[in-house]
């Protein structure tokens, strides 16, 4: 695997659409759940253990090889609000139409036959890293690290939070995002030969119901 | 026992093994028998008043298990157009054990073409100190309803929650349709009680629905309020989730949700 | 030596300035509307899609700050059907979805080919920004940038990648020039000066031509488009 590949990948600037998700801070901000970098801290580690969890080991298994098919399916499974669901959704295809461009590959292309309207976002995240070469694990921080980076990014817009400090926050989350990265990394190894049920599948009943709520805003800065 | 034994420390107790069996198949005669009603240990079952062609559980909490390191199970099979609904009771309370050892409460729900099955526990509470995982797991075929509850609370009034983790999977015909993970309490992982975890409810809770007829009319995503939404899942069924102060408020809300989507 | 070859360049289905769409047909051409806030773009979008629509088949992606807001001012309007209007959120930061991440923005006029097509036009707006904000020429073929006579007769002389670059600059609001105290002729020698051979509409859509040179430099790029 290649260090500099990884870095492109998980750029922020990647252009896969991103910039325009919140991760749900922006529904956490207007109920005043993240108001400064402490609760923004306890948001990004709070999400990063269970909606984190849930897409790096997706993203990992997808990274192996597994079926995209029954692994979508598990991201499903995993995403009981139809509102994450289609945000996955979109953001799949739009990094897919990305990562297409940048990395050439028939896995990708396969995959993207599959899901003319996107595949669940981790999965084609793991798919791509594949196609650029690499592996499980790097697919697995990739998937932690946009799961708290999002979120951080989106605070310093919506609360003009200290860029410094929200850097800080996910600094300091270092530690935990490589546990994270190696746990799901470990998991996808196991579904290889149990199948995708063996993947965790932590989630957060909080930003399920808030994804909702902020899905019937009339009015807002992310789609999600 | 001597203080002598030198080389090694005793093992602590084994913790208790209990499994409570139900077997549901049709009679023939528009009802629904349980040719198989078998409960062990602190799982007591008993058959309550049939509804219609629906037939009745109660299990029975003849102690207040589980305690750390007991591994209790549940097992309800319902055959081909069998009707059974189980309930509880009284509250679980998870205990902490002697050992510090966690515990652990199966349930397995099987469901065969067009069989109906509600599931419907009383609360499961975790008591500071203790440290349960249940594994709930539905297994459907396409045609099959499942009612299912599942409440939390977090503590007795005013006490510390123990650690629960709580993982869900329903598969409908081979495919998973639900799969989620809550991890509460000291043992779990960083955040849980946080803006992107439970914002300090003490109770929650869910109701799933699976129900083919949802494929032809799924029921629409909405919000009750801020701390619970209705989310149609991908296939046909319904999820509302729901976060609360304390375990009758939740209770109310799931019921109207029952009232609403289940039968 | 034949270097447009599919080996060569791989990447080429999924260009997103590639003329052609996935299944081989010719796309609708795509033209952004950029300006600071209050300029005029949704009212000059607005003033197109009347004078085009029954010549053309059109659709609008708007880029609100508040998502919605713009997509709304044209569904009221009734300027097209509402299936043929879509607004793409923006994350606080319209200028990354029309230039530096313009994915959302693709996926947007895709799905409005995909589902009322096929068009003639896209008119892709963004939410209102500062002098510097560009469309990338991975979304549109063509861009208009709109200032207006009340923001100050020295934004042409200011230049920014918007006045210098754009296909078009229009300038609108020229009746309020006078209550302003706005000088047109200076303007026009300004943009000139930054824009060399680069077109300029003065434009008021209270009275006189209203869009009608706007509308006139679209119909020429359609029909070079067709060509091309």
């Amino acid at each position: 695997m290649s260090l500099a590949t990884l870095l492109v990948l998980a750029d922020g600037r990647f252009p896969a659409g991103g910039h325009a998700h919140s991760g749900g801070a922006e529904a956490a901000c207007k109920a005043g759940r993240i108001h400064d970098a402490a609760t923004l801290a306890d948001f990004c580690r709070g999400r990063l253990h269970t909606a984190g969890v849930t897409a790096a080991a997706l993203a990992a298994a997808a990274a192996l090889g597994l079926d995209p098919v029954e692994l979508d399916a598990a991201a499903d499974a995993r995403t009981p609000s139809p509102a994450l669901r289609a945000a996955a959704r979109r953001l799949g295809r739009q990094l897919m139409r990305a990562a297409r461009a940048t990395w050439p590959d028939p896995g990708l292309d396969a995959l993207a036959a599959a899901f003319p309207r996107g595949a669940h976002q981790p999965v084609v995240l793991g798919t791509a890293a594949r196609a650029a070469g690499l592996g499980a694990l790097d697919a697995a921080h990739v998937a932690a690290y946009e799961s708290v980076s999002g979120p951080a990014t989106a605070t310093v817009r919506l609360l003009g939070l200290d860029p410094f400090e929200a850097s800080g926050v996910l600094a300091r989350l270092a530690p935990e995002l490589d546990g994270v990265a190696a746990g799901a990394a470990e998991a996808a190894l196991l579904a290889r030969t149990e199948g995708p049920d063996a993947l965790p599948a932590p989630s957060s009943p909080l930003l399920e119901i808030a994804a909702q709520v902020h899905a019937d805003w009339p009015v807002r800065l992310f789609a999600s | 026992m001597t203080p002598a034994a030198p080389a090694t420390t005793p093992a602590p107790p084994a913790g208790l093994r209990a499994t409570a069996r139900i077997g549901a198949v049709r009679d023939g005669r528009g009802g629904t028998a349980l040719p198989l009603l078998a409960g062990e240990g602190p799982l007591a079952l008993r058959r309550t008043r049939d509804e219609g062609a629906e037939a009745g559980v109660m299990l029975v909490g003849a102690m207040s298990a589980p305690l750390g390191g007991d591994h209790l199970t549940v097992e309800a099979d319902a055959g081909p157009g069998a009707r059974l609904a189980m309930r509880s009771a009284a509250a679980t309370l998870a205990l902490p054990g002697r050992g510090g050892e966690p515990a652990r409460y199966d349930v397995r729900l099987s469901l065969a073409e067009d069989a109906q099955v509600r599931w419907l526990p009383e609360q499961l509470v975790s008591v500071r100190g203790s440290d349960l995982r249940v594994r709930t797991r539905a297994e459907l075929a396409p045609t099959a309803r499942l009612m299912l509850r599942e409440e939390q609370v977090l503590g007795r009034t005013g006490e510390a929650p123990g650690t629960l983790r709580a993982r869900l999977t329903v598969i409908r015909g081979g495919r998973p349709l639900l799969d989620q993970e809550l991890s509460c309490g000291p043992g779990a992982p960083g955040g849980w009680d946080g803006p992107a975890g439970i914002a300090g409810h003490r109770a929650l809770g869910q109701l799933l629905v699976v129900d083919p007829r949802f494929d032809a009319d799924p029921p629409a995503a909405r919000v009750l309020g801020e701390f619970a939404a209705v989310t149609p899942l991908a296939g046909p069924a319904v999820l509302v989730t729901a976060l609360a102060p304390d375990a009758l408020r939740l209770r109310e809300l799931l019921d109207e949700a029952a009232r609403a989507y289940g039968w | 030596m034949h270097l447009d070859h599919d080996v060569t360049y791989p990447q080429r289905h999924t260009h997103s300035a590639d003329p052609h769409r996935a299944d081989g047909t010719r796309r609708a051409l795509r033209i952004g509307l950029g300006g600071p806030v209050g300029s005029g773009k949704t009212a000059t979008v607005a003033a197109l899609c009347r004078a085009l629509r029954a010549e053309l088949s059109m659709a609008v992606v708007t880029n609100d700050i508040y998502t919605r807001e713009d997509a709304e001012f044209l569904l009221r309007e009734a300027v097209l059907p509402p299936e043929r209007i879509s607004a793409v959120e923006t994350g606080a930061c319209p200028h990354t979805a029309i230039r530096d991440d313009i994915s959302a923005n693709l996926e947007a006029v895709e799905e409005l080919e995909d589902s009322v097509g096929p068009l003639d036009l896209i008119l892709v707006e963004s939410g209102g920004d500062n002098l510097t904000a560009t469309f990338s020429r991975g979304l549109v073929d063509a861009q208009i940038f709109v200032i207006d006579v009340a923001g100050g007769d020295d934004i042409p002389r200011k230049g920014g990648p918007g006045v210098t670059t754009a296909d078009l600059l229009v300038v609108n609001k020229t009746d309020l020039a006078p209550h302003v105290g706005s000088d047109l002729e200076r303007m026009a020698r300004d943009a000139a000066a930054q824009r060399g051979e680069l077109p300029v509409a003065f434009q008021s859509l209270r009275g006189g031509e209203g869009v009608a040179p706007v509308a006139a430099w679209v119909r020429e790029r359609i029909a070079a488009w067709v060509v091309r």
